[in-house]
């Protein structure tokens, strides 16, 4: 018994560990590759930095010839603030659906989750047109606002499932101490959720993080270019300082790398809990 | 110190009437138990008294004064939930303070209340834990402490005991008679278990869908239920009722006179306790023995009657049967109930 339990481990552990390497084998490909020459990686793309084909250039021209710490400072605020708002409006969006029944509540809550359905760049035109006609063109205000939209209907699906879960025996107490209905969500509600809270983050971030759609087509001005645009313009129309964009690429994956291990451990709560009981 | 008063209350969500015109009297300090199956409107009733439940209809004062207008935590009361309610994200000082903190009470008496209820309810060295570090009877507790700390004019509690094991249930059963005998309130307990609220009542009020069907000492239900209901469901195991004729003031089972009544020839039932029948060889009961189960000092007959009718007796633990044995039992005669086919009591 011990044997076989042994062999389907191992068997478990063969097939994780090969999944794992599909998956990072194209981040372990940008790494290594950010680290040699031009040459080097046409000549060989596989191979590791080493000996003369190693070069710091990429990373070089990087940080030091290029705007690049404004468009890693123009990311990180359009990040932040969006992911603030989804968390912020998605809960207490989701809350009121969850916690109080009111005329047409139904009707909004498939209202606002319908938008998981709808992928928010078709229209982006009319996003376009709204957005200079409300003079936020070439403005980090716009990606907000339009990250804020396109990250709400999944949040607010995912924390209307788990809010549901939240005891309504609990809220009643913290009504009869007296909490007003405000710092019921902020004082009882959210710190039992913060499992999920970390789990949406993560969901939301990452696209806003990596989106060049709408930094391209909302604000490609030079002072508001986002990370992903900024790594553009390394790309020109005869030649591609490959070096420099791939170190651009990976000096951009830390900050992800960085919430995720900050958030992980409640993710993983989050997205196991009701699954395991406990 | 306060009474309870609750008049015409009526509540429906949509159109399911789940509390038809209740009123009742509390009197101050008095425990009120509401019994009833689930479903039946006693929680609906106590979450309405503590004020997180609108009232569709009536009224509802504590201590002379309306409150049905007023936020739950302007009602002077303080509710036990059953699954407890802790904050899991507080210690148990925590957890009992909070209230206070945000009524704005100076840290003094906090501490002086918080130190007081702890003290009372043993909770004394577990004061820095979480929730999830303390025992389902421990968790109870501090739900309870939580409400002392209040100083509530009354208290309710919602089925406080339903998560918690048999044997701790016992326990903590004496510990809330405890706390009512040293603190005096007024209580209102809400519970389906019918020996908790025999054992805890000043008075039971037992409910059924929506609407009371008695309200009464434990002793004047046991004794003197006014229905079928009732008479079921107060005692355990519940009472045995038997199809009768009444004839000439005379009521009959199978052919053998039982006892008189006032009723009017035609059907009836009998309810006869399984305490009130005893072995009697010359009784008017004889059957087989279906089932025999034998809880050591004590134990349940379960008799076949020879027209399919079943009869639970509890007997003592000094004889024992098998199924299928002969056997026939008697009764206390002045333990008798009589109810008509509607299922009210009828005078003997």
């Amino acid at each position: 018994m011990i044997l076989k339990e042994r062999i389907s481990n191992t068997g478990i552990h063969a097939v994780l560990i090969a999944y794992s390497l599909l998956a990072l084998f194209p981040l372990i490909l940008i790494l290594i590759n950010s680290f040699k020459s031009r040459k080097a990686i046409f000549r060989d793309p596989t191979g590791l930095p080493l000996g003369d084909s190693f070069s710091g250039k990429g990373y070089a021209s990087v940080l030091s010839n290029s705007d690049f710490p404004l468009y890693f400072g123009n990311s990180m605020i359009v990040t932040c603030v969006a992911l603030v708002l989804i968390l912020l409006l998605g809960a207490m969006a989701a809350h009121a659906l969850s916690e109080y029944q009111f005329p047409g509540d139904s009707f909004i809550g498939i209202y606002l989750i319908v938008g998981i359905m709808v992928p928010i760049r078709l229209g982006t035109v009319a996003l376009l047109q709204l957005i200079v006609d409300m003079g936020l063109a070439n403005t980090l205000t716009a990606l907000i606002l339009v990250y804020t939209a396109q990250g709400l209907p999944i949040a607010i699906f995912i924390f209307t499932e788990f809010l549901r879960s939240v005891s309504r025996e609990i809220k009643d107490s913290a009504r009869i101490d007296g909490l007003s209905e405000y710092r019921i969500f902020f004082e009882v509600v959210v710190p039992l959720v913060r499992p999920v809270i970390a789990t949406v983050a993560v969901f939301s971030m990452i696209p806003i993080w990596n989106d060049l759609w709408f930094p391209l087509i909302l604000s490609p001005g030079d002072e508001t270019r986002t990370v992903t645009l900024g790594v553009q313009q390394f790309i020109g129309q005869y030649t591609v300082n490959w070096g420099a964009v791939l170190a651009a690429l990976s000096v951009a994956i830390l900050p992800v790398l960085v919430m995720y291990v900050i958030f992980s451990k409640q993710l993983i709560r989050g997205i196991t809990a009701g699954a395991v009981k406990g | 110190m306060a009474t309870l008063e609750l008049k015409g209350i009526k509540k429906s969500f949509g159109a399911t009437e789940v509390i038809r015109d209740m009123n009742l009297d509390v009197k101050d300090g008095e425990l009120i138990v509401f019994v009833g199956p689930s479903g039946c409107g006693k929680s609906t009733m106590l979450r309405m008294i503590a004020g997180l439940e609108t009232l569709s209809a009536g009224q509802i004062s504590i201590g002379g004064k309306r409150v049905d207008h007023l936020p739950p935590t302007d009602r002077g009361i303080a509710m036990v939930f059953q699954s407890y309610a802790l904050y899991p994200h507080k210690n148990v000082r925590g957890n009992l303070g909070f209230a206070l903190k945000h009524a704005g009470v100076d840290k003094k008496e906090i501490e002086e209340r918080v130190n007081n209820a702890s003290e009372i309810l043993g909770l004394s060295d577990m004061m820095e834990r979480k929730p999830r570090e303390l025992s389902g009877g421990q968790r109870q507790r501090v739900a309870i402490g939580r409400a002392i700390v209040r100083e509530p004019d009354v208290f309710l509690f919602d089925e406080p005991l339903s998560n918690l094991d048999a044997s701790l249930r016992v326990h903590m059963r004496v510990e809330i008679l405890k706390l009512h005998q040293r603190l005096g309130n007024t209580m209102v307990y809400v519970t389906h278990d019918q020996v908790e609220a025999m054992t805890l009542a000043n008075r039971i009020v037992v409910f059924r869908d929506g609407r009371v069907e008695q309200v009464g000492t434990p002793l004047e239900l046991y004794r003197n239920p006014v229905n079928i209901f009732v008479a079921g469901f107060i005692g355990s195991p519940a009472m045995n009722f038997l199809n009768a004729e009444v004839q000439d003031y005379a009521v009959t089972v199978a052919g053998s006179t039982i006892c008189s009544t006032s009723a009017t020839n035609g059907k009836a039932k009998l309810g006869l306790r399984p305490e009130h029948l005893m072995l009697n060889d010359g009784g008017p009961f004889k059957g087989t023995v279906s089932v025999f189960e034998h809880l050591g000092g004590e134990s349940f007959l379960h008799m076949t009657l020879p027209d399919e009718q079943m009869l639970v007796a509890k007997l003592d633990g000094e004889r024992s049967f098998a199924p299928g044995d002969a056997c026939s039992l008697g009764f206390w005669a002045d333990h008798c109930h009589v109810f008509d086919m509607d299922g009210t009591r009828v005078a003997q």
